[in-house]
């Protein structure tokens, strides 16, 4: 039913991008006030939310470790997976941020025969994989779109993300990686019935926006051609805060542009903001040293005491009267009786 | 404590970077919406097909003369106000446009610097061009029995700067 509900979400996001720009004020809300509300919603609701995780309170070390710890030195450390030092922990982060390391332990159980099985599960790693590395390259690459004159090096991404050479324009094969990545996630949660139990409207509704940004990019590159000219145009007018006459954006620019917006402004909100929160994930990027070094809890205030000399010396007399040895006068005297 | 400091740092350079095309356009905001200047043919006033056409999809009709010449052999092109063209980029495109002073301006504002067209295609030089034309004379005139004869096509593509293997099916 999410599921349902997330598509329909979606596609009113699509026919609203669709017709919106029929009208002129539409036209106007669309092109100026929708990019640029979602550019600062995002880049202020990112920042709040990054710097809220960096005044959360982390007051010990406390890894998750997925190896021997560091300890006799004949022992031999697993110096990524439970690293000791700052290197270990960037190596650390980088397999996590990189290759996505802990989704490569993704395991399977499953029962045959009565006994418990389990197994490797290697599909969800690689489509997140793909998925995220095509995303990156293709966030890249517009950015041809936003700058002027074009750097060399995003000329480079292209040359190289269209290196088949198939037809012109030049199929990308992140496009195509993108969408049979995608593909593959959403199929896995209709798939199998514990993953369908668990996902939300939030997971759906990430899959079908991301979905729909990248099949209506697709159509606008390679069947319903759109002019790049005054898309780029429009893009570093954007970019200038020079807002130029618009009326060569096709509707289906529109509604990408609109997806795009929607997303940008949806990501600080939802679970998509692991993009800044993998950085900050204490489990990952912390040293487990806590048996070699002291952690001092940073906001230790100076606790009151009472220690047992004072509480001899507030209950001397009594003590004395029921016959119970004191420290301070007994001390070091061998009671042999 | 002092981790803070490092995820200020980081935040304060995912947004530099985020909202670096903002800060570049500053720099040079005059002529960041223009588009860039085109030398249009002096002697020509129409294009194969209307200029929005073209300036979308232009690629899209380069590929389908490309397959109709090599694979079809169909040199003739009816243009949407009934002229007829021939379907050549050498010749008919490059024979009004100059390369540099219009293909690469678009190529390069928007970012496609160099399509493998220009890996076979050269812009014709004035008495080159009338070289080569002349070369592939005999060839443009085959007898009317050969029209669709693959070693006519072969002989044909062997003329070419760079022949690739045309794989028709028999």
């Amino acid at each position: 039913m999410s599921a349902l509900y997330s598509l329909l979400a979606v596609l009113a996001l699509v026919a609203a991008g669709l017709e919106g720009g029929r009208t002129g004020a539409g036209r106007d809300a669309l092109t100026l006030i929708v990019p640029y509300a979602a550019f600062t919603i995002f880049l202020a609701g990112f920042c709040v939310r990054v710097l809220r995780w960096a005044w959360a309170p982390v007051p010990f070390h406390i890894p998750t470790t997925c190896g021997q710890q560091k300890s006799l030195p004949w022992i031999r450390q697993a110096k990524v997976d439970n690293p000791s030092s700052k290197w270990g922990v960037l190596a650390r982060m980088a397999a996590e941020i990189l290759l996505f390391r802990s989704l490569f332990r993704n395991n399977r159980a499953r029962m045959a025969e009565k006994r418990l099985i389990l197994g490797e599960s290697k599909f969800l790693w690689l489509g997140a994989l793909a998925f995220h590395w095509a995303l990156l390259l293709i966030l890249l690459r517009h950015l041809r779109l936003f700058i002027q004159p074009v750097p060399a090096w995003v000329n480079g991404l292209e040359r190289l993300d269209g290196f088949l050479q198939i037809g012109a324009p030049q199929l990308y094969i992140s496009d195509v990686i993108l969408l049979a990545a995608l593909a593959y996630l959403l199929y896995r949660r209709f798939r199998d019935p514990a993953v369908r139990y668990i996902s939300l409207f939030t997971d759906y509704f990430a899959l079908f926006l991301l979905l729909a940004i990248a099949v209506s990019g697709v159509l606008m590159r390679y069947f319903v051609r759109v002019d790049v000219l005054s898309v780029k145009q429009f893009a570093l007018s954007l970019a200038a805060f020079r807002p130029v006459d618009l009326r060569a954006l096709s509707p289906l620019f529109l509604a990408h542009l609109l997806l795009v917006c929607t997303l940008a402004a949806y990501l600080p909100f939802s679970k998509l903001m692991h993009m800044g929160g993998i950085f900050l994930s204490p489990t990952r990027n912390l040293a487990n040293d806590s048996r070699r070094k002291r952690h001092i809890n940073p906001w230790n205030y100076p606790v009151k005491k009472h220690t047992y000399a004072e509480w001899e010396e507030e209950f001397h007399d009594k003590l004395v009267a029921a016959g119970i040895p004191l420290e301070d006068e007994d001390a070091g005297k061998a009671h042999t009786d | 404590m002092r981790d803070r400091i490092w995820i200020v740092a980081g935040l304060a350079v995912f947004v530099a970077l985020i909202t670096a095309p903002f800060w570049r356009a500053r720099r040079d905001v005059g002529d960041l919406a223009k588009l860039p200047v085109l030398t249009l043919p002096a002697n020509q006033t129409q294009c194969v097909a209307p200029v929005a056409y073209m300036r979308a999809s232009h690629m899209k009709l380069l590929m389908a003369w490309r397959y109709q010449v090599v694979r079809e052999d169909e040199r003739k092109y009816v243009a949407f106000n009934g002229k007829v063209y021939q379907k050549n980029l050498t010749e008919t495109c490059l024979g009004c446009h100059n390369k540099e002073q219009f293909c690469d301006r678009c190529h390069a504002y928007a970012g496609v610097p160099s399509p493998y067209c220009w890996s076979c295609h050269n812009q014709p030089q004035a008495g080159a061009s009338a070289v080569s034309a002349a070369a592939l004379q005999p060839q443009a005139q085959p007898a009317p029995g050969a029209r669709r004869s693959p070693d006519r096509l072969l002989s044909r593509m062997s003329g070419w700067p760079v022949s690739p293997v045309p794989r028709r099916a028999q």
